[in-house]
């Protein structure tokens, strides 16, 4: 409840450069935090991305390519981080990665080709603007998953991503703890919104 | 409290039953936690008269699975987290008045429990537009003797609550009340990340992919915990 109002211009400063769908999701999303700040990028569990007609593979590339930026982000970790950070940001990064190839094999699974890696890059900052940058990301990514994953078909890919979102959401709260921020700041963690994201990408479309 | 009394002596719902535990004594305890068959024997009746009538809000279920059986799947689900979620609420409201905390722990302590009353409301309105009784809030015992025993209490609550979240995803038919699941579960999983950071243990215990837990896993957990 603290940090409703406030925005996320660290989100802007990343860039991610790919061609994808995936990655063209993952920038709106980035951008609608920036615009709107992390906490109000979409009402109460509503309005899951995938309502733009996204199938599974569809999703599970979009999940996937967001678990290529946290891992890029992760491995991005200056010096200067305190031993519990800096414990904590290496394990984020290997779950991240583990991720990174779940995805990919359950994107073939279902018979589609996985997104390819895009590439990243993310503002030069100290311990600290990293760690506040792992928080917003974290919390995106929470909001990403319980998104789209309602509009998820097979549930077996379903039970994937709340393995998954689960991960996303204690990396989030311990992020959170290192920030001296309230872990679970909202009781019903948001969804990413449709019509927010398509708002707050269209000044980066140039098509 | 009165209604669990009077429902303990009705017929059960077999379907419901199979479901939960194949020890009849946590099956019967189980299902007076979770509302009674005797509420859930009416809801068939009730959905049997309803006929088509029954709306699924989210307008995208499967149209080969019987409406009624999901409905009637869903509020059990429902009743189930209420459950959980009572308890969980109650635990805080008790060690917040335990004097055991202060300062910061005990906000934290606060700010969790209020969490858990949140969703609490959210999960009995979400029973009752189901068309279903809410579970009624059961009696609750916890060993409240340290601050560290406690937390490390929570920590384990929390983890479990997360799991039991987890476990249900798959089940779910209403994709409203998926959503909703999904937004408490990752509150719960936050809660339970935020007590292993405090009590020093890994935040991720069960490392890139969280393991879910089922009723059956979940029940013999909580029992300490229920007065009868």
């Amino acid at each position: 409840m603290t940090n409703t109002k406030a925005a996320v211009p660290e989100l802007g400063a990343v860039e991610i450069h790919g061609l994808t769908r995936g990655s063209f999701i993952l920038k709106g999303a980035l951008a609608a935090g920036t615009v709107y700040g992390a906490a109000t990028v979409g009402p109460f569990v509503r309005q899951a991305m995938a309502q733009e007609g996204m199938g599974d593979v569809e999703i599970v590339n979009f999940a996937l390519t967001l678990e290529y930026l946290e891992t890029a982000f992760y491995e991005s970790a200056p010096t200067g981080l305190s031993a519990r950070a800096a414990t904590l940001a290496k394990r984020f990064g290997q779950e991240e990665a583990t991720h990174v190839d779940a995805l990919t094999a359950a994107v073939r699974q279902l018979g589609g080709t996985p997104a390819p890696k895009p590439r990243f890059v993310f503002p030069r900052g100290d311990a600290r603007a990293f760690l506040k940058l792992a928080q917003t990301l974290e919390d995106t990514g929470v909001s990403a998953y319980n998104g789209a994953a309602p509009a998820i078909q097979s549930k077996e890919v379903l039970g994937s991503a709340g393995a998954i979102v689960q991960v996303e959401a204690r990396h989030a709260a311990a992020i959170r703890l290192l920030n001296g921020q309230p872990p679970a700041p909202l009781a019903f963690d948001q969804a990413l919104d449709t019509a927010a994201v398509q708002q707050a990408v269209k000044p980066f479309i140039r098509s | 409290m009165a209604q669990l009394e009077r429902e303990r002596s009705e017929p059960r719902n077999p379907s419901a039953m199979e479901e939960l535990s194949r020890d009849p004594s946590d099956r019967k305890r189980f299902l007076r936690m979770v509302g009674g068959a005797g509420a859930a024997g009416a809801f068939s009746i009730f959905l049997a008269a309803c006929g088509d009538d029954e709306k699924d809000s989210a307008g995208t279920t499967d149209k080969a699975a019987p409406a009624a059986g999901s409905t009637a799947g869903d509020l059990k689900i429902v009743n189930y987290a209420l459950t959980l979620e009572y308890i969980e609420a109650d635990f805080y409201e008790k060690v917040a008045g335990s004097g055991l905390f202060r300062g910061k722990d005990l906000a934290l302590i606060r700010s969790i429990g209020e969490n858990e009353n949140d969703h609490v409301t959210a999960l009995a309105a979400t029973a009752k537009k189901l068309g279903g009784t809410p579970a009624p809030r059961p009696k609750t015992t916890f060993p409240l003797e340290d601050a560290r025993s406690v937390l490390q209490l929570a920590a384990t609550v929390e983890n479990l609550g997360a799991a039991a979240y987890l476990g249900q995803a798959g089940r779910i038919q209403n994709k409203e009340v998926l959503a909703a699941a999904l937004s408490i579960h990752t509150v719960e999983a936050r809660h339970a990340s935020a007590l292993n950071f405090l009590t020093q243990q890994n935040v991720t215990p069960d490392g890139a992919f969280a393991k879910p837990a089922s009723m059956e896993e979940v029940l013999p957990k909580v029992k300490p915990f229920l007065v009868s």
